[in-house]
């Protein structure tokens, strides 16, 4: 499953237009048809992303719904990601990354003492960027599921492995979707330093919606 | 360890096809689930009893022990970075962490609906509705939902990412060891695994044994099958102090 897709859409026409700066959470509501495009400026950068059914944010993105019923584990055009009670949320309609992760979920301050050493707890982590993000529309840690990572790849061996390898990102690509419901998006711009994958070098990715 | 001591067993149960099962396993027990007939799936969720807000995450799980399976030597960890149960024992090489749940419409499309009405004891059940059920009962709802693991079963990922369910993975006889190394909150269910081409109906039951365990050393399988693992322990241990 790896597809480039351009878009047709012109940025001048674009409803909105946000940069969300390395280590930042940003928390915004797409209503039904819209398109949103997050685009990485800079290359090799990690958004991490969660949706929720803006009527009823119980219902929300679901990694393993979304990864059964397109039979594969990546996400790129075509994919339909899922909600826990079976809802297209959005359809990714364009790709120029090829590739987008949803199994290595977002960092945190905890897991980062796991994976690297336990003095790094006081490290900021994308999970830290969530709750600060959902409390702004009255979310708590309980509606934090696993998150899609843009731009990330992870890839899966036939054996069981996991990996993370080189990022298939560069300046300028861009990931684009459909909202098929009014949708809470919720973004949080990777800060880690401990992983290769970005560079060490957590950069900025801007959105653009459409209408 | 296929042998379990007699004198350590606290208690067996059965948990029939497509039935739910839910205990607080304590530190300091291990729960065996064993196969009986081969073939079996137990969909499972874990929390940590004192915090049902920390809950089992895979994501976390998977990238710090570099693996999208389960198997002897792997912690399921926490939100926190604590480990809830280990794999000190496992006959069975693969549990799947990918693929998720059953649904309603997934029992239903395959097999058509069969009520409790008609089918009394043999109606169609998924693990879906099963989870929500039982997590009702600890006061948690569908916000609580993460992802499950689904013992017994395998899913290998090609290279272009497809998935793949391979039947047979899980022999009669075959078990697979769950330390709890906090307490913790175990729900599970003997539903289909939702990728399983079966084309009939046909869940299969789980053995269940709790027993005593001694704390793992620092020699310990689990706690030395990678550093992450090592940290995971001292973080887990420091909790209860």
């Amino acid at each position: 499953m790896s597809s480039l897709t351009e878009s047709s859409l012109d940025p001048a026409q674009a409803i909105c237009d946000f940069t969300i700066l390395a280590g930042d959470p940003w928390i915004h509501v797409l209503k039904r048809g819209q398109t949103v495009r997050i685009e990485d400026l800079e290359g090799n950068q990690a958004a991490d992303t969660l949706f929720f059914n803006a009527a009823d944010p119980v219902d929300r993105y679901s990694a393993q719904d979304t990864i059964r019923e397109q039979g594969a584990i990546y996400l790129t055009t075509g994919t339909k990601l899922i909600s826990t009670r079976g809802h297209v949320l959005l359809t990714i309609t364009a790709d120029t990354c090829g590739r987008h992760d949803t199994l290595g979920g977002a960092c945190a301050c905890e897991s980062n003492m796991v994976r690297y050493a336990i003095e790094k707890r006081s490290m900021h982590a994308c999970r830290d960027s969530f709750l600060l993000g959902a409390r702004q529309m009255g979310l708590g840690k309980r509606d934090l599921a696993h998150n899609i990572n843009f731009f990330m790849n992870v890839p899966v061996t036939p054996e069981g492995g996991l990996t993370f390898a080189d990022g298939v990102s560069a300046p300028g690509r861009y990931v684009e979707m459909r909202a098929e419901m009014d949708v809470i998006a919720l973004i949080s711009n990777c800060p880690q330093l401990n992983n290769p994958c970005n560079g060490y070098n957590p950069t900025p990715v801007r959105v653009l919606i459409w209408a | 360890m296929p042998a379990i001591d007699p004198s350590l067993i606290r208690f067996r149960e059965t948990v029939p096809p497509g039935a739910n099962w839910s205990h607080v396993l304590k530190r300091g027990t291990t729960l065996r689930l064993t196969d009986p007939e081969g073939g079996a799936n137990v969909a499972a969720l874990l929390y940590n009893f004192e915090l049902l807000a920390e809950r089992l995450n895979l994501p976390d799980t998977l990238k710090c022990q570099h693996t999208a399976r389960l198997a002897k030597g792997h912690c399921l960890y926490t939100d926190m970075g604590r480990i809830l149960v280990s794999i000190p024992e496992d006959t069975c090489g693969w549990h799947d962490p990918l693929a998720g749940w059953s649904t309603a419409r997934i029992v239903k499309e395959k097999y058509g609906a069969k009520t409790y009405q008609s089918a009394r004891n043999e109606w169609h059940r998924n693990a879906h509705d099963n989870f929500v059920t039982e997590l009702g009962k600890y006061g948690m709802d569908e916000r609580d939902l993460t992802m499950n693991v689904n013992f017994f079963s395998k899913v290998t990922v090609d290279d272009a990412g497809r998935l793949s369910f391979h039947p047979g993975n899980s022999r009669p006889g075959a078990f697979v060891d769950l330390r709890a190394e906090m307490n913790a909150l175990v729900i599970l269910n003997t539903c289909i695994h939702p990728l399983d081409p079966s084309p009939t109906y046909a869940p299969k039951p789980v053995e269940l044994t709790i027993y005593t365990s001694p704390p793992p050393g620092p020699d310990d399988f689990c706690r030395n099958f990678r550093m992450e693992n090592q940290r995971g322990f001292t973080i887990t241990e420091r909790y209860f102090l």
